[in-house]
């Protein structure tokens, strides 16, 4: 699961009223290359919680990002680099999500987050 | 075994490993995924301005249609129920990202950051209750609501379907609109039982509601409704309401031509087969027959 996943993806328990962001416990992260698209990363770079986004690439190792940001610095091929870097290329591997709210653990297994909630949380 | 894979089991059961392998290994099947999905990524309309989009594939399964958006440029993830499907996806190392969840329960996605939505023959397993817990009516209902909160304004979602019969399709269409989606049903081929093919097209937001796209058909013309000629039959005058029931009855010639004709039309924005309009339409049979 890259971090842009992650920024989208909150909590669905019922009764949660803020499942955002969910926390990471990263065991394993892997790097996978992808061409950049600076394109696609100005508009993502709208849609991107930042605060959130900061703190999943710390958890997941990679801590070259400014803590604050302004749309002035996509023109920036430096920034754009690291944030593509961030964005696309790392994927959590193996570990869990945590919802801030509850605590309750989505275990990650192969990349592929488990989101299914048991009956008493629909 | 039935043909309906619905009837015979849970998705996440119905797709187990062998069937995982056996769906993804069928090079018709792979085929068939590859055309439903271009001609759902054709119908989402996406503004041609050569920026890739975040794209979300409803049971996206192994990966199948997942393949198309990534040939096209987007970003997609994937959600699925089956984790033997995701697995083969892995293996296939497919370029999106891929969650295990059931669309019934809701998506947790954050509001307005998705830019279109395709599923490929997914949401008919919403109509089915297979575990005590589940509604039909509530899951479609999460699974709408939810899916309109996380797409962003104008942006488009679009399910191609396998109703089981009219009401599934109703029940389908109801919870979607419920939702606050504009849209309706494209049918493509829609005079053929093997190749037709029906979407769920639906808009979200303020972009055009009356645009729906037009349907394939075999012989290149495209077969959309107009509802436009039909407006001035629907109005009920209040004469007529207030008339005592009696003379509302048929007359001896039957219900009407016009009546016919509505009756047609309303069908067929349904999505039916219904025979076209000629000039037999509404006549009556001569007396010897």
């Amino acid at each position: 699961m890259r971090l842009l996943t992650h920024n989208m993806l909150s909590s669905n328990i019922k009764g949660v009223e803020k499942g955002f962001p969910l926390r990471i416990e990263a065991e394993k992260v892997v790097e996978k290359p992808v061409e950049m698209n600076a394109d696609f990363l100005r508009k993502m770079f709208e849609k991107v919680e930042w605060k959130a986004f900061l703190e999943a690439s710390r958890s997941m190792g990679y801590a070259q990002l400014p803590e604050e940001v302004d749309s002035g610095m996509l023109e920036s091929d430096e920034f754009l680099s690291r944030f593509h870097h961030a964005l696309l290329e790392l994927h959590l591997e193996e570990g869990a999500l945590v919802c801030p709210e509850t605590g309750r653990r989505f275990p990650v297994n192969k990349g592929i987050p488990n989101m299914l909630l048991h009956e008493d949380e629909v | 075994m039935a043909s309906r894979p619905e009837l015979v089991a849970p998705p996440e059961i119905f797709y187990d490993d062998a069937e995982a392998r056996k769906y993804t290994s069928s090079s018709r099947i792979v085929e068939i995924q590859a055309s439903l999905s271009e001609r759902a990524l054709e119908l989402l309309a996406l503004p041609d301005d050569g920026i890739p989009k975040l794209l979300l594939d409803i049971g996206c399964g192994s990966g199948l249609s997942g393949e198309t958006l990534s040939e096209n440029g987007h970003h997609w993830i994937g959600l699925d129920i089956s984790p033997s499907m995701l697995n083969v996806a892995v293996e296939r190392e497919v370029e999106g990202d891929l969650l295990l969840g059931d669309m019934g329960q809701g998506l947790g996605l954050r509001p307005g950051v998705i830019d279109g939505v395709i599923s490929i023959s997914a949401v008919q397993w919403l109509c089915n209750a297979d575990k005590s817990s589940h509604n039909p009516i509530l899951r479609l209902k999460a699974f709408f609501t939810s899916l309109y909160r996380c797409l962003a304004n104008g942006a488009r979602a679009v399910f191609q379907i396998y109703p089981e019969n009219i009401n599934q399709r109703e029940l389908i269409l109801k919870a979607a609109m419920r939702a606050g989606f504009a849209g309706g049903i494209v049918v493509d081929f829609p005079h053929s039982t093997k190749k037709r093919k029906e979407f769920l097209v639906l808009t979200c937001g303020q972009r055009a509601v009356n645009s729906m796209p037009e349907g394939k058909d075999d012989d290149g013309e495209s077969c959309s409704d107009d509802d436009s000629e039909d407006e001035e039959n629907q109005t009920v005058r209040v004469s007529d309401r207030h008339r005592p029931q009696k003379k509302q009855k048929w007359n001896k010639s039957g219900k009407g031509k016009e009546w016919i004709k509505r009756k047609k039309e309303q069908m067929r924005r349904r999505g039916n087969a219904v025979p076209p309009d000629t000039k037999y339409t509404g006549r009556k049979r001569k007396d010897r027959f």
